[in-house]
């Protein structure tokens, strides 16, 4: 067995070296694409990565039309102030509403006068005002469709056991055991008695994270779980659950911990209370950081298929890119079991009970 | 960091956690009990159903092990009253061969002294008959000796001839 498939693999690499050495010449030949490409390539990263106001599908750049849905822009600024993203035109155009004048930069609303002037500091960052953006972005949007569609897939669910003598259907068998796993070695081993009143939160993180990063891997281009927003938000509601549930026990750990000299707890309470933060912060980076990477390194190399503009280097791109796909979608499920397992050991220290004197 | 924190959007924040609470709210109302609560009762009724099985199966080899022993009981019962019997019917038998030789000994001493005494009384009768019929000889012989004189006188003659003899 072993020596066929050496014999093989020797067959397709003879028959493939002169292709290799051909490949090579025209690599230097061409180098990777010009400049203005790969700032192309890296400007469509780059708005890929950031929440937008529109929710676009496809865009033609040589005439600048984009295909998709212009969404609604909520600012507060003096007063509410509703209108729809197609007033500016994707960025070409200012956009007055009610006396004032807004422009979209780098997808960021600004504050600006009737000819759109942005004035920058010496960080080349915009130095105008910015007004308080509730708008319903394409993350919004994204959000909104998922919780839909998780109403309407476990809500179905939890319709099918009733019509169905206790048993699940359809699409549910595939979701029970998932209920079941995050219920059994999630929950329970980490949790202990008291997991019911963290089970509600922990299914829902768990699949709205899996789902939205999963979306992240589809064309819509959407990338709702890489928004640090987003992680943020969610680290801070599981920072509030741990702070809010927690027992005696829990804040006796943090601030006189027990079975250590009276001079060590005084050392170790203020670096106990900046855990109580490092834990949730290190949750809201791991997600951001994981989700962004993996787009970013997965958009680089589908780029790189443009670049190389010859079938050898392209394919080889395109080999890596479904590669990555894969592991990607591996990534997506992996880092929502990460997220909802660590809740789910914060949520277990803040209801630890009794401790033993000989930790 | 810094870029980071410029991306932060607040709007973005502020829709998350409204979302997001609203979503927990409404599948824990409308899915995540529900489904739980199902999964917990299939488990629980999985889990009484093993346990009465268990029970049954308990219960079945108690009834098969009293079953066992209450064979076992009326096999030794049988034992017992078939040894009873056994020894009653030897024993009868010995008592009836005993009294049986009892009685023949019995009847048989009873017929030996019937015997004997038949016997004793054959022979005094014989004695007594032979008694008689000598006297009756003696009579007739002395009647004849004494019909004449001279052998009266013969026979004093003779007798006092032994009477001297005798002397």
């Amino acid at each position: 067995m072993r020596r066929e498939f050496f014999e093989k693999i020797l067959v397709i690499v003879l028959v493939l070296s002169p292709f290799f050495t051909w490949a090579q010449h025209e690599l230097e030949g061409i180098s990777t694409g010009t400049e203005s490409q790969r700032e192309d390539i890296k400007a469509f990263i780059d708005h890929h990565l950031l929440d937008s106001h529109y929710f676009t599908f496809t865009e033609d750049e040589e005439t600048g039309t984009h295909y998709g849905i212009p969404l609604p822009v909520i600012l507060w600024d003096n007063g509410l102030k509703v209108f729809s993203a197609s007033k500016f035109h994707h960025g070409e155009e200012v956009a007055e509403v009610g006396g004032e004048y807004y422009t979209l930069y780098h997808n960021k609303i600004y504050k600006t006068d009737a000819e759109g002037t942005i004035t920058y500091d010496e960080d080349h960052h915009p130095s105008n005002a910015k007004p308080l953006d509730f708008s319903i972005t394409k993350n919004v949007v994204t959000m909104v469709l998922v919780s839909i569609l998780m109403f309407l897939l476990f809500g179905g669910l939890a319709k099918s056991y009733t019509k169905n003598g206790g048993m699940p259907k359809g699409v549910g068998r595939f979701f029970e055991p998932l209920v079941v796993f995050i219920r059994d070695d999630i929950a329970i081993p980490n949790i202990g008695k008291n997991y019911k009143k963290y089970m509600s939160f922990l299914l829902t993180i768990f699949f709205f994270i899996w789902f939205l990063n999963l979306l992240g891997m589809t064309p819509l281009g959407v990338n709702v779980t890489g928004n640090i927003a987003i992680t943020f938000a969610l680290a801070m509601l599981t920072f509030l659950i741990t702070t809010f549930t927690a027992n005696k026990n829990y804040w006796g750990h943090i601030f006189w911990m027990p079975g250590v000299p009276k001079l060590m707890r005084i050392v170790l309470a203020p670096i106990e209370v900046l855990g109580m933060f490092i834990k949730p912060f290190s949750l809201m980076i791991r997600l951001y950081a994981n989700m962004t990477a993996g787009h970013v390194v997965l958009m680089s190399i589908i780029g790189l298929m443009f670049l190389f503009k010859n079938w050898i280097g392209s394919s080889l791109s395109f080999g890596l890119a479904f590669a990555l796909s894969i592991l990607e979608l591996l990534v997506a499920a992996l880092q929502a079991y990460i997220f909802t397992m660590l809740s789910a050991l914060y949520f277990g220290m803040a209801n630890e009970e009794h401790h033993d004197e000989h930790h | 960091m810094e870029k980071l924190i410029e991306q932060f959007s607040f709007g973005l924040f502020f829709w998350q956690i409204i979302i997001f609470v609203l979503l927990v709210l409404l599948l824990k109302k409308y899915a995540w009990k529900p489904i739980l609560d199902a999964v917990n009762n299939r488990e629980e009724g999985i889990r009484t159903a093993l346990q009465s099985a268990e029970e049954a199966r308990k219960e079945m080899q108690n009834l098969q092990a009293d079953n066992e022993k209450l064979l076992q009981e009326a096999r030794s019962e049988r034992e017992a009253m078939m040894k009873d019997a056994r020894e009653i019917k030897e024993k009868m038998i010995s008592d009836a061969k005993s009294e049986a030789q009892a009685e023949a000994d019995k009847i048989i001493k009873a017929a030996h002294s019937a015997i004997e005494s038949e016997k004793q009384a054959a022979v005094n009768d014989l004695k007594d008959q032979v008694a008689k019929l000598s006297i009756e000889i003696a009579e007739k012989v002395v009647r004849q000796e004494l019909s004449d004189k001279d052998k009266q006188i013969k026979l004093v003659e003779g007798m006092l001839n032994d009477v001297t003899l005798n002397n």
